[in-house]
């Protein structure tokens, strides 16, 4: 056996204290204490904790059309730096990524940068237009194996054609995963509606828009026996209807970003526009009925939501500045501040919500593979973030990987570094830098 | 004081100090020589995103009352036409020169941002921004309602015990937030009125009562009704089915007007005032209408603004 990284005392989600092997194939060879391997490169983990790689379900990488914003190259990057080994890109690219073409192109970009996996989510509509179908199947057929779909940014709004969607994918074991906002609701809409909306001169974005929409697709996933997934959770009501629709055994997932689990509508009284973001940040009991819901599994899973903005699009009056912030390099250190260090999650938790439960909900054999009580899988693809929970830090955007700097976080202390990272057997990240891309086969 | 930028945050003393040095300012443009040497050498940039003859022109006799070099500037870009940012826009003013920039912006928060992000190092007065506020027609209200009650001897007197009305949409009406934050700060009693659709959410949390019901609020005789402007773009945004609906349920009518004719109810507009619609001809023409005074008056409350933010501070 051929051990190329031996990873030493780090202690896995189940709270065993363990060596790891990695073995020239990429996979974890073995793991146990005492481990010895002649030649290999050696990996102090001594007081840090070991996951699987992280894998977001909701990315922003900007590629095509954007560049100025994110390329693939970049956003992968700052997601590996972030301790992410899998990454779903968003389909509003430009063009649109609605075809096998487009698909295809991200999905080979992602390969060619070598930093974490990238997995296009194709359009659910063409042109995110909300009019007719994209070619779902051919997605799905191409080399990107797309099976999640998502006009995210907007809302598949018709509920004939989300019906429609919902059906279609069934074939291949699909799911759509909803922005949920009810347009005309939320027409010019600026941040949470609420008595701060209205004391600011700022249009409101009622909870009201949100629900609505998962009300009425949990029912239709319901009726059609197929698979939802709620981008982006972000009100209290949200939840307890999503609550609702598990108890019912409805087939539908949800997400949460780490900013929905932190920051408050308070920011906005700044009027800076690095807090304006769709769903817009809420009120501090939505904070905390997200937080508790992310506990109790209503909510699956932690997307980062990262939307990263050129500075001229952010730097500019509130109502005509671009919606998003960046997310992958601080999505762990919010986890840990707003779920860990509260006593909401354990490390266990931390990986299934941010690693085991997004890689099942996308059906990936080769990310999130965790033993049933916390522990890494002898014979897995080896996709592992190495953390020191102790690290604190001050925010600085500047030093992102990222190429944009629209972090909420700036001049934020926080806890937690992603040290290491290991994509596919190879270290991406070394001692909080990064090293060199995975060469992929083909 | 460093930049007036709203009533939300301004102290009841900051507030008194703008009335009553507005007092004094009203005493210039009474003279033949309508002119004080205070601000010679300065400058007050008059930066306006929208079109506001009125605000505008209030803001330059007040400066040059102050014998202040005042600059316009127009920039003609909206929301739907963008062109050059408010950043550069401000940076390029900066190289140009100025002490106080005057601010109207069709964004809710520019004014802040002008003050806050470092864009500029002038002190900043908000003439409009948005939906959000519009302080100096809510201090020469204010004023407006202080003089017509107390005359010669307002100095010194803030507003206690006094209830005023506003009627109208609230939701899109800077001059009602700054109107509410104000009237509260100087003790005054704030009821507003009109349909339910033109209410913010939230405005329970206002310092404010609702009353939907115009015509029993008249009965209590307040002691101002602030008629606010209906906008011609609300009519075809299902906020009211029609204008003569809105009238009858909320305009001050002939009818209505007739039942506190004599009575001390001030009848206030911020202007420009759509007869028919939310006020009658009667009404707008009554002696017991301030539209006029409060024009005057914005000129001695804009002068005590920039007074009291630029004078001591070395001219350019």
């Amino acid at each position: 056996m051929n051990i190329t990284y031996l990873i030493t005392g780090g202690t896995t989600p189940d709270g065993v204290q363990t060596d790891i092997a990695l073995d020239a194939d990429g996979l974890i060879a073995e793991l146990g204490q005492g481990l010895m391997a002649q030649g290999a490169v050696v990996i102090d983990a001594t007081d840090k904790i070991v996951l699987p790689g992280l894998v977001d379900l909701h990315t922003h990488l900007r590629e095509p059309g954007n560049n100025d914003a994110e390329t693939v190259e970049t956003g992968t990057r700052a997601a590996a730096k972030g301790g992410f080994t899998a990454v779903h890109a968003m389909a509003n690219s430009n063009p649109v990524a609605d075809t096998a073409g487009v698909v295809e192109q991200v999905y080979s970009l992602g390969k060619q940068a070598g930093w974490t996996d990238v997995h296009p989510v194709g359009a659910v509509t063409v042109g995110l237009a909300g009019e007719r179908l994209a070619e779902l199947s051919a997605m799905h057929d191409s080399a990107a194996n797309v099976t999640m779909f998502s006009d995210d940014g907007i809302c598949v709004w018709d509920p004939v054609l989300m019906r429609r969607a919902l059906e279609y994918v069934k074939s291949f074991d699909g799911f759509i995963a909803q922005h949920a906002q009810e347009p005309r609701l939320t027409e010019g809409a600026q941040m949470n509606e609420s008595a701060l909306s209205s004391e600011l001169g700022l249009t409101g974005w009622p909870a009201v828009a949100e629900e609505s929409i998962i009300a009425r697709d949990v029912l239709l996933a319901q009726h059609v026996d197929s698979r939802v997934h709620i981008c982006h959770v972000s009100t209290a009501g949200s939840v307890e209807l999503i609550r609702w629709a598990k108890s019912q055994g409805i087939n539908v997932t949800a997400e949460v970003t780490p900013h929905h689990l932190l920051l408050t509508e308070d920011y906005v009284k700044t009027y800076d526009p690095v807090y304006k973001v769709n769903p817009p940040l809420r009120k501090d009991s939505d904070v905390h009925a997200l937080r508790q819901g992310l506990a109790d599994g209503t909510i699956d899973t932690v997307g980062t939501d990262h939307a990263p903005h050129t500075e001229e699009t952010k730097q500019c009056e509130w109502v005509v500045a671009a919606m998003g912030m960046t997310g992958l390099e601080t999505a762990l250190p919010v986890i840990q501040h707003t779920m860990v260090d509260t006593g909401l999650l354990s490390w266990h938790d931390v990986a299934r919500v941010m690693s085991a439960n997004p890689a099942r909900i996308y059906r990936h054999s080769d990310q999130g593979q965790l033993t049933k009580t916390g522990g890494l899988v002898q014979g897995a693809v080896a996709n592992i973030a190495v953390y020191d929970p102790t690290h604190t830090f001050v925010v600085n955007p500047a030093e992102h990987d990222s190429k944009s700097a629209n972090s909420p976080y700036k001049n934020m202390e926080l806890s937690g570094q992603v040290t290491d990272v290991f994509y596919r057997g190879h270290q991406v990240v070394a001692d909080a830098r990064m090293t060199t891309p995975f060469h992929h086969s083909r | 004081m460093r930049h007036l930028l709203a009533t939300r945050n301004l102290s009841y003393d900051n507030a008194m100090a703008i009335l009553d040095t507005a007092q004094e300012m009203a005493t210039v443009s009474d003279r033949s020589i309508k002119k004080l040497p205070t601000l010679r050498g300065q400058t007050v940039v008059n930066l306006f995103f929208e079109d506001s003859t009125r605000t505008r022109t209030s803001f330059e006799a007040a400066a040059k009352r102050l014998s202040a070099d005042v600059l316009n500037f127009a920039v003609k870009t909206s929301s739907v036409s963008k062109g050059e940012s408010l950043k550069d826009t401000v940076q390029t003013l900066e190289a140009i020169g100025g002490d106080a920039i005057v601010m109207r912006h069709w964004a809710s928060g520019a004014a802040q941002q002008l003050a806050n992000f470092g864009w500029s190092s002038s002190a900043v007065i908000n003439a409009g921004d948005g939906t959000h506020e519009h302080p100096t027609q809510a201090l020469l209200d204010a004023f407006t309602l202080r003089d017509r009650i107390h005359g010669q001897h307002a100095s010194g007197k803030d507003l206690e015990g006094l209830h005023i009305v506003v009627v109208g949409d609230i939701l899109h009406s800077r001059v009602a937030r700054s109107n509410v934050w104000l009237l509260h700060t100087l003790g005054a009693k704030v009821t507003l009125s009109g349909p339910p659709t033109l209410m913010p959410v939230g405005v329970t949390t206002w310092p404010v009562e609702i009353n939907y019901d115009l015509d029993a609020l008249l009965a209590e005789q307040p002691d101002a009704i602030m008629m606010l402007r209906v906008q011609a773009e609300r009519m075809s945004g299902d906020f009211f089915p029609s204008a003569a609906e809105y009238t009858r349920g909320w305009g001050l009518t002939n009818d209505r007007y007739k039942r506190i004719e004599g009575c001390n109810t001030l009848i206030m507009h911020p202007g420009p005032m759509n007869r028919g619609l939310e006020i009658s001809a009667a009404a707008a023409d009554s002696a017991q209408n301030t539209a006029l005074e409060q024009v005057a008056n914005g000129v001695s409350v804009r002068m005590a603004v920039l007074y009291l933010l630029l004078a001591g501070q070395p001219g350019q």
